[in-house]
């Protein structure tokens, strides 16, 4: 506890310092990023202690703000969930440091590391937080940092964009979390999370009211649809590390939001785990479809993030259908692979938006048409961008794949032993869960395929070149734990098994039994995957040796007797995702515009497509228009009058006196 | 899990499935009237591309290199954990068909990207349409096993298919006919057959999988040729299991049959391609979606 404590003080002093010191590029630099990495550092120690431990800490002062108190603990759940904070805030810092040092940062780079320590600190604060009042104030901090960084380039107009999009979903989510934790605090008396533990039986049927409120005001932060329109407009917005950190471990609050409801909120019903594989079924789809059709990368990542909010929702779906009908194996496969997940997608999710910030530093476009050919220029880069693209694909042997498979056997479980009822949700989780797989494959070959392999499709592509090496290690450091996760699979329920054990009370010895099982399953995969290794090996050694002495020959790419083919005749990413976004066009509606060519001599012709998303043009817009249309008849209220505006507040206290007096 | 003695079926398969090649061209060849090439045609193939050199694109990297070898890794350790209809498979595990489909995924993947590396529009038309038949496929296979799981309320695919006689006389029977014509079809689309792509044609703009192996060539692509052997295998075995459920305890008999209803399910795949046509590339997803509604039905049997 006293290293998160530390950490938190560390964080705030050094963002002060660094906007305090703005004046000086490199002093500021050096502050801000040594105050996160430093911070980061101390509180992974804190945090994988009591992992380590599983003995919770906590630490509970009283406060002056009405119902508020400055109590904070770190238990397993806790301690698990600032894994990725800390790691992807100290890696992104040390990124970050690199990627700003052009001029054109200098003189934002004291309001950036106030912001991103902020941010850092927040993030801690909010998922070690005790009390509604204190987790509201770090929630909403949380989110004002967060805008002030997506806006760093604020004179850009498509960044404003964002920005507003971002701020005004961000608070619509917040008035939902008000309003879940008053009436939760109005059932068990008190706004401190203790209180809300041992409301479960005094809830009743709001239950599931609290359940819905939990779901949009957590789901609006986590990127769920429909409430993700804001993850594609800010992710492209922000500088790449803040990409990362935000898309990696921001939205993830919103998970742990959902897990911690889900342990107040007992007793769990068969509806709830159709609700929450449901919306996960259709983000995880819809997510995936929706960055298909992208054409920039960092958009398209970001769908992604939507797509594998889907996974966790999933597995957390598994999780409490385990819970529902009583079927321990379910519940620890459901939410270990729900939680593993969260762990895993931070990882990889971090490790592709640093890779996107390489291709934008280095060929200066995220556009995918204007790349190509990248791997010869970028080797490192594009090395672990390939690692990341392998493992967000759920692709054994990497990371993955551990979760994906936990939610898959934990399905298959479910299918296996319950009635039909009962099993009609965890059908649909494995069906959602192949079809994304398969889109995946074919989004990130095509992400992967298009910016690094084939020849370079502009002047700026086959010009770019490797980034800094302090660009290049965090994203080595996040492939190794890509593999490594994977490859030590075996342990990750020994690593999950006290948070489990939080968020769903069953029996230890219950537990113990279906860790058993899980972990000779991951052990055999992992056998398995060397021997594939091996295999792979083998073929590589015979092939050397067959080639040795033989003739071979460097050519140009057999194109069908054709012997010029230049760079603009390859394949692009929109006529990859063609055939797939075609057959979905009822769903994905992707307007295009195309002036023909006419006359006898032909001048001007153009082809352009957009995509924009679905949901907000079909959903949102015309929902606000709708809101703005009624509020328009209450304009008569706003004068601008600063008169009326003083009478106004005349009679409201005036009411309020004689509502009291009464 | 590991049993020394199930090595012989694995052994047996990587030496036996180029031969179901030859038998679907030999096949295809009589039912035209035809002499035909030898049936062991595709082992002739194999060892000429691997007595031959190399020649590589200069857009290439080391990612086109890799596809092959990590296809063909993929596809022989997925052959480990199918077994031969009842003769179990040398590792079973709870949950060993999600490995092998995903071990298909990962060749899949490498198999697109190195389609991609050559920078070629004919690979990447190819890889763009092997990618969407994938991913329409990939459920229907899902289905399928969902379907088996629940028929035999077994999690490995040892065990399921040792279970299959059982099936046949219980009242869900009618399931397993409709998992056959799935199977079938999941079979032609993987192994890139006719309707869906014609495994015969090279240079034609509705070709799939040939063409993402344009630029391969020498021992590449022996090993992706030999590499299509086995997956062929794989899914035939699948279906092999579907169509015999025979379980009579003999090893030997058991073996047998299965090996018997791989080489018939070859020579109706021989037969399919000699009296249809391709169907056009953009009815393809219908022929799939329409897969996955059978599928539907059939998880729908197996809830009652």
């Amino acid at each position: 506890m006293i290293l998160i404590l530390l950490c938190l003080a560390i964080c705030t002093v050094a963002g002060i310092g660094a906007w305090l010191t703005r004046r000086s590029p490199k002093l500021t630099s050096a502050l801000g990023q040594g105050g996160a990495v430093s911070g980061a550092a101390l509180g992974m120690v804190g945090a994988i202690s009591v992992m380590a431990s599983g003995i919770p800490e906590g630490l509970r002062c009283s406060w002056s703000v009405p119902f508020g108190s400055c109590s904070i603990e770190l238990d397993a759940l806790s301690a698990f969930f600032l894994l990725p904070v800390f790691l992807l805030t100290g890696l992104a810092a040390v990124y970050g440091a690199r990627y700003l040092s052009q001029p054109k940062y200098a003189s934002r780079l004291g309001s950036h590391w106030l912001f991103f320590n902020l941010l850092s600190a927040s993030m801690v604060v909010v998922i070690v937080a005790r009390n509604a009042i204190l987790f509201l104030m770090a929630w909403e901090i949380m989110a004002l940092a967060s805008f002030f960084l997506v806006t760093l380039e604020h004179e850009r107009e498509s960044v404003q964009r964002a920005g507003w999009i971002y701020l005004i979903s961000t608070h619509l989510g917040t008035a939902v979390l008000f309003f879940f934790f008053i009436l939760l605090g109005s059932k068990s008396g008190s706004l401190d999370f203790d209180s809300f533990q041992s409301a479960g039986e005094v809830i009743g049927p709001q239950a599931t009211l609290l359940f819905i409120l939990a779901l949009i005001g957590f789901g609006t932060k986590a990127g769920i649809v429909p409430v993700h329109v804001w993850l594609p407009e800010a992710h492209p917005a922000a500088p790449s590390h803040i990409s990362a950190l935000m898309s990696g471990v921001m939205i993830k609050t919103g998970i742990y939001g959902i897990v911690r409801t889900l342990i107040w909120l007992d007793n769990p019903s068969v509806e709830w785990a159709l609700t929450l594989i449901g919306i996960g079924g259709v983000s995880g789809v819809l997510g995936v479809l929706l960055a298909l059709a992208q054409h920039d990368l960092k958009r398209l990542l970001a769908y992604h993030s939507v797509e594998n909010i889907g996974i966790i929702f999933l597995g957390l779906g598994v999780g409490v259908l385990g819970q529902a009908t009583g079927t321990p194996i379910l519940t620890v496969l459901g939410y270990g692979g729900g939680l593993l997940h969260v762990l895993n997608h931070s990882i990889f999710k971090a490790l592709l938006f640093l890779g996107a910030g390489n291709v934008l530093h280095g060929a200066h476009t995220l556009n995918l048409e204007n790349t190509g050919g990248l791997l010869k220029r970028m080797p490192w880069t594009g090395t672990m961008f390939l690692v990341g693209a392998v493992a967000i694909c759920g692709l054994p042997p990497l990371n993955g794949f551990v979760s994906e498979f936990m939610i898959y056997a934990g399905a298959f479980h479910a299918v296996q032993s319950l009635d039909a009822f009962a099993a009609i949700p965890s059908i649909l989780a494995i069906l959602a869960l192949a079809l994304i797989g398969g889109l995946a494959v074919a989004c990130f070959t095509k992400a992967f395929g298009i910016i690094f392999l084939g020849q370079p499709r502009s002047q700026h592509a086959s010009e770019a070149h490797e980034s800094a090496a302090a660009m290049r290690w965090p994203m080595v450091v996040l492939a190794a734990l890509c593999v490594l996760i994977g490859i030590l699979a075996p342990l990750s329920p020994v690593m999950l098994r006290p948070v489990i054990l939080q968020v769903a009370p069953l029996a230890a010895l219950l537990v113990s039994d279906s860790m058993a099982q899980i972990q000779t399953t991951l052990a055999v995969i992992v056998g398995v995957m060397l021997l594939c290794a091996l295999l792979a090996a083998l073929l590589l050694w015979r092939r050397r040796t067959k080639l040795t002495g033989r003739a071979r020959a460097d050519a140009v790419t057999w194109d069908c007797g054709y012997a010029a083919p230049t760079a603009r005749m390859q394949y692009t990413a929109a006529s990859f995702a063609q055939p797939i976004l075609r057959l979905v066009a009822g769903i994905v509606r992707l307007p295009k515009r195309f002036t023909q060519p006419k006359g006898y001599f032909p001048s001007a012709g153009s082809f352009s497509t957009e995509t924009p998303d679905v949901v907000e043009r079909e959903a949102w817009a015309p929902a606000f228009r709708i809101v703005e249309r009624v509020l328009m008849r209450f304009r008569w209220i706003q004068t601008g009058s600063i008169h009326l505006y003083i009478l106004y507040m005349a009679i409201t206290l005036i009411v309020l006196l004689i509502w009291k007096l009464w | 899990m590991l049993n020394l003695p199930s090595l012989i079926p694995f052994l047996i398969a990587l030496g036996t499935a180029p031969l179901l090649l030859g038998v679907i061209q030999r096949t295809k060849a009589i039912t035209a009237g035809r002499q035909g090439q030898p049936i062991l045609q595709p082992y002739f193939d194999l060892s000429k591309l691997l007595r031959k050199g190399a020649v590589y694109s200069r857009t290439t990297t080391w990612v086109f290199r890799a596809g092959p070898l990590l296809s063909l890794a993929g596809l022989g350790t997925a052959l480990l954990m199918v077994p031969w209809g009842s003769v179990p498979a040398t590792i079973a595990f709870s949950g060993d068909f999600v490995l092998v489909l995903y071990l298909l995924a990962l060749g899949r993947f490498f198999t697109i990207a190195a389609a991609l590396d050559t920078g070629s529009s004919f690979e990447g038309m190819g890889a763009s349409r092997e990618a969407l038949f994938a991913a329409l496929t990939e459920p229907i296979v899902f289905a399928v096993l969902i379907t088996l799981v629940r028929l035999t309320g077994e999690m490995s695919l040892t065990n399921m298919y040792q279970q299959m006689s059982l099936i046949l006389r219980s009242a869900s029977g009618a399931a397993l006919i409709l998992l056959i014509v799935i199977m079938f079809v999941i079979l032609l689309t993987e192994n890139s057959r006719i309707p869906v792509d014609d495994p015969t044609t090279h240079l034609e703009l509705t070709m799939i999988h040939e063409v993402m192996v344009l630029d391969h060539g020498g021992p590449d692509l022996a090993f992706i040729l030999y590499g299509s052997a086995l997956k062929l295998w794989i899914f035939s075995a699948l279906l092999a299991g579907l169509i015999l459920p025979v379980y009579t305890g003999n090893l030997l008999l058991d073996g047998l049959a299965f090996l018997s209803g791989m080489f018939g399910i070859s020579v109706a795949v021989g037969v399919v391609e000699s009296v249809m046509a391709r169907l056009r590339l953009l009815l393809v997803p219908h022929m799939l979606i329409g897969t996955t509604a059978i599928a539907a039905v059939c998880i729908y049997l197996t809830l009652g």
